[in-house]
């Protein structure tokens, strides 16, 4: 084969600690390699051409380029070698910018890494084969997890693509968070009338099939087929028949069940329906404070019932789907803010969140939109905000930006001078973060029109004073101390992956970061997808996002779907396991190991062999390494592909 | 051109390619400076890793083999990596064996996000190796009858 080599400059990124020239030069002695020079941007169009060009000149039969990583630019390159007559995997990488030019300034180190690496690279290429793809049927249809704004969002414009929709969602209700709010920034216009409507298109629409208090049990298959098993968790109401109109709720004698869609702001009965406009809108008993589970005693729901749908003895119910494609939509849950001590770490009735505020200032509920002190039901008058509370602190091991705190803040500064025209507000900022449109007018009328007082600088320290509460805190653009009686703190508490997030990536089989936030395929090209094929993001599971970027992300979500079920048939990858049948002596040690059940026994003269179903081999490897005889080989890694690196490498 | 004398010494790296190789590259984004020793070779999960080849780099005259992976349960092949565990770990106590400190081979898990983690997995072994200093080369008859008996088993 003869090879040609194309080390990459990447304008300044590689060439300022890699003397490229030098790694061509070099090149050109390796066995094999007939041509090779270094290019500007070996990615740009006339960077490309003049790998079509050296091609046809040279009559090459394999490529080399030493540049970036693949994961960034291999496809790019291969769809290039393609152009020029070649097979896409008679072309190898050398990664000489991730791992070399950006971690150490050493010229003359980098350099001979480079080098290395490119004489590996040469050497796996001088023994790749070329491969060819094989098409496979799909399952058209997408399962959408988490029902909130961006969950909802992709699946409806799956279903209105043609799709078929599974969304499960863990709580009783979709909405997600959005249906917690009262009103959003910056129009201030109303969270329900904007969600609800949406939330009965879901409900409605005849594409979608919505499994609600339910959970990924068990996700099998890949990309186009899918199995999915949902666990639908134990309702011990039938909501089959169950209309929801709520007699059960009136007529609960247990009251003090924990209300989680108030964020704890009230009380509810055990069997409930979280809000008037869930959807579905169907009761569910909470079995910790329902005393027929409990105690064995009560019974009221299922006499009142004038439908007959309470079932004390309801089971958790397994069904399974199968889908083709899955968009993942699980939002964020708020930091436990009770790490702040000098908050009083939720000592005080009257220091709350955001969200429990939201709940607050909601007409729907518990305090019927009404602002009172949780201690005495008192309407504050003073009112502190205190912004990156879990957020952009390292010391609590959060150092990122939520990225919507100042913005809600804000929003909230305003409606509590509409509902209290008499009360003022207070805000304790590090800075303001308000990128977006109309965002920073916003926080803007905030501070001038509605007369909330900015103060830049942190809290020290919150403490009861009477009936009051104390907060203590510096302004650091005064250079001065600042004492403020507060009568209710409202803490902008950060944004966290969703509690469970990382074991639906593990299921999922996709990345996630430190902080639980799944990683995207590539930070800017690959926003929505993630590394496994198939499995797409949406919303603040991919990191904290306010409404308008989770429906954006949605709709981006949905819009890879669809251009991905837009074939009938997806092709396969070829880099596959294949049976060398005079080596194998069917010993089936590959079929236990392979996690994919992608080998199966077949009979050739009267002897057992291995054989592999190459749609549904992923391409792991794990057989090749088992196989006692080197029989199963993993094409584009074999063992002599994978060796030879090694010698290229140990050589000296 | 070989390892530079005196500054570097030859240390393999074995990465597979959804976590441990994303996390080297999230390193190299991150701008995170590390030791020039490590050669990685991309394999597409640490269960695709023969221990023989571990064995095979340090008999060829690399003074130090890394191998990363997944972390447990969170491989992409769901399992790949718990059967790198197993046969590496068989390995490595097989190491002094045939005439090479354990402390030569090591493995670990590093996630596609895990840049900074990466740069400290490379820099401490880097620096066990260099405490080592370079690898005893093998030489003589048995060292070659070994190999190709390995190369055999290969």
């Amino acid at each position: 084969m003869k090879v040609g080599v194309f080390v990459c400059h990447c304008g300044s990124n590689i060439e300022a600690t890699v003397d490229t020239a030098a790694v061509a030069a070099a090149a050109r002695e390796f066995p094999g390699v007939v041509f090779a020079t270094d290019t500007m941007y070996t990615c740009s169009e006339p960077g490309q051409d003049e790998i079509v060009n050296a091609i046809k000149e040279h009559n090459l039969g394999g490529i080399v380029v030493a540049s970036c990583t693949p994961r960034m630019h291999e496809q790019t390159f291969r769809r290039t070698v393609e152009r020029a007559g070649l097979n896409k995997y008679l072309f190898e990488m050398a990664n000489i910018r991730e791992h070399v030019s950006w971690i150490g300034k050493d010229r003359e180190a980098n350099t001979n890494k480079s080098v290395d690496l490119v004489r590996m690279a040469t050497e796996k290429l001088l023994r790749n084969r070329p491969l060819y793809s094989k098409k496979f049927d799909i399952n058209k249809r997408v399962l959408v997890i988490g029902g909130g704004v961006a969950g909802i969002q992709a699946a409806l414009d799956c279903a209105d693509g043609g799709l078929e929709v599974v969304m499960v969602e863990k709580t009783s209700t979709i909405g997600g968070k959005m249906a917690k709010l009262d009103k959003t920034f910056p129009t201030v216009d109303c969270s329900s009338c904007i969600l609800g409507p949406r939330m009965v298109d879901v409900a409605q629409h005849p594409n979608i099939t919505l499994y609600a208090y339910s959970e990924i049990e068990e996700i099998n298959g890949y990309v186009g087929n899918f199995e999915i098993k949902v666990k639908k968790k134990a309702t011990y109401v039938n909501w089959d028949s169950c209309t929801g109109c709520g007699i059960c709720m009136e007529k609960c004698p247990s009251k003090k069940a924990t209300d989680y869609f108030n964020e704890g702001i009230g009380k509810t009965t055990a069997i409930n329906i979280p809000f008037p406009q869930a959807i579905p809108k169907k009761a569910k008993i909470d079995p910790d404070f329902c005393t027929k589970l409990t105690k064995g005693k009560c019974g009221v729901c299922a006499k009142v019932c004038p439908s007959g749908c309470i079932d004390y003895e309801m089971q958790d119910e397994f069904v399974t789907e199968k889908v083709g494609a899955i968009v993942t939509a699980t939002g964020y849950d708020l930091f436990d803010w009770s790490v702040y001590g000098e908050y009083g770490a939720g000592r005080y009735p009257d220091v709350i969140t955001g969200l429990q505020y939201e709940r607050m200032l909601s007409a729907s509920g518990p305090t019927g939109g009404h602002i009172k002190r949780p201690s005495d039901g008192k309407e504050p008058k003073n009112i502190v905000f205190i912004q990156c509370v879990g957020s952009r602190d390292k010391s609590v091991g959060r150092p990122y930006c939520t990225g919507f705190c100042c913005m809600y803040t804000a929003k909230q500064a305003i409606l509590t001078k509409d509902h209290l025209p008499d009360s003022q507000s207070y805000v304790f900022y590090m800075d303001i973060r308000a990128v977006g449109k109309l965002y920073d007018e916003f926080t803007r009328r905030a501070m001038e029109e509605y007369d909330t007082k900015y103060i830049r600088g942190r809290v020290s320290m919150i403490y009861p004073k009477g009936e009051k509460l104390l907060v203590r805190g510096a302004d650091t653009l005064m250079g001065s101390q600042v004492e403020v009686d507060a009568d209710l703190v409202v803490l902008a508490v950060g944004a966290e992956a969703s509690a469970g997030a990382s074991e639906l990536a593990e299921k999922l089989r996709i990345s996630y970061d430190s902080y639980g936030f799944y990683m995207e395929g590539h930070p800017k090209l690959k926003p929505v997808e993630t590394n496994t094929a198939g499995v797409y993001l949406a919303g603040a599971c991919q990191g904290p996002k306010d409404i308008p970027s989770s429906v954006a992300q949605g709709s981006a979500a949905a819009a890879k779907v669809l251009g991905l079920f837009s074939k009938d048939q997806l092709e396969s990858d070829p880099q596959v396991s294949i049976v060398d049948i005079k080596r194998c002596i069917g010993c089936g040690k590959c079929i236990q190991t392979c996690p994919f059940g992608a080998i199966k026994e077949m009979e050739f003269r009267g002897m057992v062999k291995a054989d592999v179903i190459e749609t549904i081999c992923q391409g792991c490897g794990i057989c090749t390494s088992t196989c006692p005889q080197g029989a199963i080989q993993l094409q584009h890694s074999t063992d002599n592909q994978i060796l030879s690196e090694v010698n290229a490498l140990c050589q000296f | 051109m070989p390892v530079l004398t005196g500054k570097e010494l030859r240390i393999v790296g074995f990465l597979c390619n959804w976590c441990s190789y994303g996390g080297a590259d999230t390193a190299g984004i991150g701008r995170f400076n590390q030791p020039t020793d490590l050669r990685i070779i991309k394999v597409p999960c640490s269960g695709r890793i023969d221990p023989l080849f571990v064995v095979k780099a340090l008999m060829n005259g690399a003074d130090g083999v890394l191998v990363s992976g997944c972390h447990p349960r969170d491989c992409h092949y769901a399992e790949g990596n718990f059967y790198a565990r197993r046969r590496l770990e068989i390995m490595h106590n097989f190491l002094p064996i045939i005439g090479y400190e354990p402390e030569r081979f090591e493995y670990t898990w590093v996630s596609a996000s895990e840049g900074q983690r990466w740069q400290q997995v490379v820099t401490s072994f880097t620096e066990q190796i260099h405490k080592l200093g370079p690898a005893p080369k093998i030489l003589g008859p048995e060292a070659s009858d070994t190999l190709s008996l390995m190369q055999a088993a290969l």
